[in-house]
């Protein structure tokens, strides 16, 4: 054993220097949009993007804030409620369809899972015009219904997958004691699925906190639009500064960013049931 | 099952029964605004995008009044320029960001499946760009490939540039992102077999600046193909792997033949996943390069978004979702029906 120690040891320092050069591949984004967005607009140029500051400056990021933060309480307004909708209804649904399944109940699931993943350009046109229809296009409103509506599907599969993995013993221990559809839910799979719905309430978070396609077609208005948009267009305007462009990339991420370090073994577990099929 | 092993379970009083009889209607019942919704928001509209497709409904006034032939606005579309750019992108984006994501992907979760120290850092580090918004990361990209900047600085700072002018060559200087060229062009050869390749007015071949929008794609979504590659290495018992080692195996041989086969369901998820990802991507190119040199990274999303919102051509912006949907669908619906018959 002694001996092989030492090549081991050789290898995994290869190993490890290997890793923190990946490692400055996959932060080069981050590096450069936190320290150009700390410089100021005198000295922010493109011929020193990878240098570090000469000296702080948070004019970017106060500028930023400002164009920004009406557009990242749209976004708030806008996931808060669709994702605790989004999770609600599919925690039933994926009850429903894991343990009460009735002839035709897979056929159904799968009808509905297909949704995940059409692309969304195939209905647009007239969801477009249904919201106009119903009266809530160019509101936040609108798209708090597209975004539970089309997460349905994947919050479906995630809460299935989930409670299918409940023993039939546990279930039908409950329904021997007398417990019915509604309460066999509510007191027994709803206590169990608190760490599902913080997988799901994650993952549909960060969706619809990134997502654009909607946001820039279901809400014309500059101001009520969400911060992907407004990102987008602060990037696209040739009078903003670039050290305000890359502290606003860093301002819309942040609540990702957060979501990401303080919940990250979360976002791992919601990606991978989100993925892995039904 | 349990109520078998369990006489008394077995005398369920009549009013229960009825209960039993009920609660088997509740389900569909209960799931019943769901699926209408769905039925509505996806299969409906997917339907009334189909009609606007075979109508003659191309300008902001609607019209809904069926195109004579039929399918006319398919055969505008497919002799369309810019969409048959589109289609070419997706087809060698496809191959490259796969290719590339599910190499990286791999390989990162071999390394990093091991005992190393700060195994939990690299992986964490890896995966958050998955966190992150397209349009954040394409506003990154955008900037980092500019030809101006970003990486281009790097032959300037790291010598590279003053090495080929000293011997007399041009400095590295490309054009990423804004580079029209397409590399590989097989028009002419196409031409000579099928006579009907003289209707692709667009090269055929590899687009330049669609490189570093698929490296972009794959720096975001490798993490992702990492984590569940580290989660399928997870089933691959020590054991298995160490009794193709006491075979004579070497640790190339042990991934290669008896690893990566194993692995074989997680790499047709990891396949389908990215694939759809890539038939749809949309935000990242939007932020990152927009439509490029000549359509060089045009892709099928941008072009519906365009054509049906600023160019208010709503039948040939539906055809091409259509279009997009069916390629999406011939990839999904197998995939989706394999599932369900494993159930």
């Amino acid at each position: 054993m002694g001996n092989q120690r030492s090549p081991i040891k050789v290898g995994n320092a290869v190993t490890i220097a290997f890793l923190l050069l990946i490692t400055l591949f996959y932060l080069m984004p981050l590096y450069v949009m936190v320290v150009n967005g700390l410089k100021d607009a005198q000295s922010v140029s493109l011929s020193t993007m990878w240098n570090l500051p000469s000296s702080l400056s948070l004019g970017g990021f106060a500028e930023a804030w400002e164009r920004l933060s009406p557009n990242m309480r749209n976004s708030f307004t806008m996931v808060i409620p669709a994702t605790i909708l989004s999770s609600l209804v599919g925690a039933i649904n994926g009850y429903l369809f894991a343990k009460w399944k009735f002839p035709g109940s897979d056929i159904l699931f799968t009808v509905m899972l297909f949704g995940f993943f059409i692309p969304y350009q195939a209905i647009l046109l007239p969801m477009v015009q249904f919201l106009q229809y119903i009266g809530v296009y160019g509101t936040v409103w609108g798209l708090i219904l597209v975004h539970v509506v089309y997460g349905l599907p994947v919050t479906t599969l995630i809460f299935r997958n989930f409670f299918a993995q409940v023993p039939k013993e546990m279930f039908e221990a409950a329904r021997v004691d007398g417990a019915n559809i509604f309460t066999t839910f509510t007191h027994i799979m709803l206590p169990l699925s608190i760490p599902s719905f913080v997988v799901v309430g994650i993952f549909q978070f960060t969706n619809i906190w990134n997502e654009f396609l909607f946001a820039v077609t279901v809400v014309p208005n500059p101001q009520s639009q969400p911060i992907t948009v407004a990102l987008n267009n602060l990037s696209g305007s040739f009078s903003v500064d670039w050290n305000v462009v890359m502290a606003g990339a860093v301002v819309a991420a942040l609540p990702t960013i957060v979501v990401y370090i303080f919940l990250g073994r979360y976002f791992v577990e919601g990606l991978m049931a989100g993925s892995i099929k039904g | 099952m349990l109520a078998e092993n369990n006489p008394t379970v077995h005398q369920v009083s009549p009013k229960q029964k009825t209960s039993w009889f009920k609660e088997s209607w509740i389900s569909p019942l209960a799931l019943l605004p769901s699926m209408a919704a769905i039925i509505i928001f996806i299969y409906v509209f997917i339907g009334f995008s189909f009609w606007v497709s075979i109508s003659n409904w191309r300008t902001l006034k609607q019209d809904l009044t069926l195109r004579d032939p039929l399918l006319a606005t398919y055969g505008d579309l497919i002799r369309t320029p810019r969409f048959q750019a589109d289609l070419r992108n997706t087809l060698v984006f496809t191959i490259i960001f796969i290719t590339l994501a599910i190499i990286v992907g791999l390989g990162l979760a071999i390394l990093l499946e091991k005992k190393i120290v700060g195994k939990g850092f690299f992986r964490n580090i890896i995966l958050f760009p998955y966190a992150l918004s397209f349009i954040v990361t394409g506003v990154a990209w955008r900037w980092i490939f500019n030809p101006e900047t970003g990486i281009n600085l790097f032959f300037d700072l790291f010598g590279i540039n003053s090495i080929l002018t000293q011997a007399g060559m041009e400095p590295l200087k490309p054009k990423w992102t804004t580079n029209p060229d397409v590399w590989f062009q097989i028009n002419g050869i196409l031409e000579q077999i099928f006579p009907a390749a003289g209707n692709i007015f667009v090269k055929l071949g590899i687009p330049a600046a669609l490189i570093p929008v698929a490296i972009a794609a794959t720096w975001q979504l490798s993490g992702f193909v990492m984590a569940m590659y580290i989660g399928g290495l997870g089933t691959v018992s020590q054991e298995v792997r160490e009794a193709a080692r006491i075979d004579g195996a070497t640790e190339w041989q042990v991934y290669r033949k008896v690893v990566i086969p194993m692995l074989r369901p997680i790499t047709i998820s990891v396949f389908v996943i990215l694939l759809h990802v890539s038939l749809k991507i949309f935000d990242l190119i939007f932020a990152m390069s927009g439509v490029g040199p000549g359509f060089a990274t045009d892709v099928p999303a941008i072009f519906v978004f365009e054509i049906m919102f600023k160019a208010t051509r709503y039948n040939l912006g539906s055809a091409a979702a259509i279009v997009m949907l069916i390629l999406v669908a011939i990839i999904i619906v197998p995939y989706l029906i394999s599932t369900l018959r494993e159930d």
